[in-house]
């Protein structure tokens, strides 16, 4: 099914994709927001520039956009996968809690702030390019991977992993990024952390066409919440 | 009831069109660009900057004036009388909206400062009109002005953006440069002065997110001459800029060193030279860094300037294409106007994007 974003508008667009049954292609999209939310079976492919708060408490469905995101994409998502062919805004994976995000480019400020991780429930977010600062603010749980194909310093902004508690980041890079704070350890990636990340950097390579070797060519260093973390007892019980 | 009487927070819109050869277009295109985000507004407010509109008139000063009755305009008109000489007046020409409710009387103003009063006031030509701005804002009951810079204008109005620039038949006129803002102030009167862009002189200001130093940064300013009358954060930027820049003869890009300060464990990793000179603003001008969450397109005469705050709390995203430059608080609000861009980016936080009118265009 085919749908034009601008010609029915944000909350039309969003009763259609809540009624869909088969996947959905939406053209001319500007801007129009909560795409796709909470949606639990079907694809989405956007054409276009869908608006903030795509995606969020996406619950099971794939949705695909050929463009760039905005700010807030996947808020809250519980399952399912975002896959996006361009760069994406602020806030990206905001308290994510499940399902995985691919971004081909760029991702802006406080990528995967607060995401969070419980059981069987362990988002990820892998972005390809570089992203803004305060990556993994209150990084509470799940993993967030940072390629920084195109780049030559390490990819990421100031005060990475501000507050964090939990989960861990991974940035792809021949140096440690500068400025962490002290909640934060850095340590080279080993063999344990590489198996771990396997499964989510084929299926990147996989979804945009990029050869594996090529993303595993440099080095991933990995942050961690510092073990004598004074957060821990305030925010954890075990 | 005004602005002024209480706090005023808003959320909002800004976008902004600027043509580096100095092509003039149409206004239509902001309002193609602005409508895009109408959630962003919530109908208490709208308005733009367009800069290259008056040619004819290019070396008088264009003031705007709402006035809320004909006692006001009366009396401010004998206030212009005696200041300035006036070249041209005429009513703001407007269409008659459902839209758009309890329009003021509005009218426009081409005028140059009497030379004999000039000199008699021992101040610069735009201190003199800055002055002769604020004596009718705080002392004519009823009168506000709202736009007072050359060869450029404000147009704004309670209502939603796209209804405003309809109302003020924007698209008839032509700039090199337009900025659009639209308003979701929570808990405000709304006014029609209480819109944006502010304007002092050629700088306008149009502001998404509210700042929470505005208390302190009032205080500072206000030792300097410049009166607060509206209780908004918007207000307090734009008389930084203008304090920073004419006063003190601050750049562009010092000034956001100024109000986007970097943090100091940032400076501290900064090479030498770069570092004194970001301790020195930092120091003396302490009091006018904007804290809080916003992102501001600010106009001036031949150019315009981009900038977040330092930890980029609102989105911005700057495009361009041939010799446009576009900024939004979405990209969207961007690519409904031009699909195809050479570049498209977020600027850092604190990372002010400044562009200008080449050489020899017009």
């Amino acid at each position: 099914m085919n749908v034009s974003a601008r010609r029915l508008g944000s909350r039309i667009l969003n009763d259609e994709i809540r009624r869909a049954e088969e996947d959905i292609i939406i053209e001319d999209c500007f801007g129009e927001r909560y795409i796709g939310s909470c949606a639990s079976s079907i694809t989405i492919t956007i054409n276009g520039t869908p608006g903030n708060a795509m995606g969020a408490y996406l619950d099971g469905a794939t949705i695909i956009v050929n463009g760039n995101v905005q700010d807030a994409v996947g808020d809250t998502m519980n399952d399912g996968k975002i896959i996006i062919h361009g760069n994406a805004g602020d806030a990206l994976g905001y308290a994510m809690r499940g399902g995985k995000i691919y971004v081909k480019g760029d991702a802006g400020y406080r990528t995967g702030i607060h995401m969070k991780e419980y059981k069987d429930k362990r988002p990820v977010i892998v972005v390809g390019g570089s992203t803004g600062s305060f990556l993994g603010e209150y990084l509470a749980g799940g993993m967030i991977i940072v390629l920084g194909m195109e780049s030559e310093a390490c990819p990421v902004g100031d005060f990475t992993g501000t507050g964090m508690h939990g989960g861990l980041i991974f940035i792809r890079s021949s140096t440690p990024p500068a400025n962490l704070p002290k909640q934060v350890t850095v340590s080279l990636a080993d063999d344990l952390d590489m198996g771990s990340m396997n499964e989510y950097l084929m299926e990147y390579a996989d979804t945009f066409g990029l050869s594996i070797d090529e993303i595993l060519r440099k080095p991933f260093y990995r942050l961690a919440p510092n073990a004598k973390n004074p957060y821990k007892q305030l925010y954890t019980i075990y | 009831m005004r602005e002024g009487m209480f706090r005023n927070p808003s959320g909002c819109a800004i976008s902004g069109i600027f043509s580096k050869s100095g092509k003039r277009f149409s206004g239509r295109q902001i309002i193609e660009s602005i409508a895009v985000m109408h959630e962003r507004s919530n109908g208490l407010g709208g308005g733009f900057a367009a800069y290259g509109i008056y040619p004819e008139f290019k070396d008088h000063y264009a003031f705007h004036i709402f006035y809320d009755d004909i006692y006001a305009k009366r009396e401010c008109e004998e206030f212009l009388e005696d200041h300035f000489d006036i070249v041209s007046f005429s009513q703001i020409p407007t269409r008659k909206l459902p839209e758009i409710k309890d329009t003021p009387l509005i009218w426009r103003y081409f005028l140059a400062p009497l030379p004999a009063k000039l000199a008699d006031s021992q101040q610069d030509e735009g201190e003199y009109v800055i002055r002769c701005v604020f004596r009718i804002n705080t002392g004519i009951k009823g009168a506000y002005v709202f736009s007072s810079g050359k060869n450029m204008g404000v147009f704004k109005a309670v209502g939603f953006p796209e209804d405003v620039g309809r109302f003020y038949r924007l698209e008839e006129y032509e700039g090199y440069c337009f900025t659009a803002h639209g308003r979701y102030p929570t808990n405000t009167p709304g006014w029609w002065g209480g819109a944006h862009p502010f304007a002092l002189l050629d700088f306008s200001v149009v502001h998404n997110g509210e700042i929470s130093s505005y208390d302190a940064n009032r205080r500072t300013i206000e030792m300097y001459g410049y009166k607060c009358t509206l209780q908004t954060d918007t207000e307090v930027i734009t008389y930084i800029i203008d304090y920073l820049h004419r006063k003190q003869g601050l750049d562009l890009k010092e000034i956001c060193s100024v109000i986007a300060a970097p943090f100091w464990s940032v400076i501290a990793t900064r090479p030498q030279k770069e570092r004194e000179e970001l301790e020195y603003l930092r120091c003396v001008f302490d009091t006018l860094l904007i804290n809080g969450p916003f992102s501001i397109i600010v106009g001036f005469e031949g150019g315009m300037m981009a900038l977040n705050d330092r930890l980029k709390l609102r989105s911005m995203v700057v495009g361009e294409k041939d010799d446009m430059v576009y900024v939004a608080s979405e990209e969207a609000a961007i690519r409904v106007i031009q699909k195809d861009l050479d570049r498209v980016w977020s600027p850092k936080g604190g990372e002010g994007v400044i562009v200008t009118l080449e050489k020899g265009s017009a």
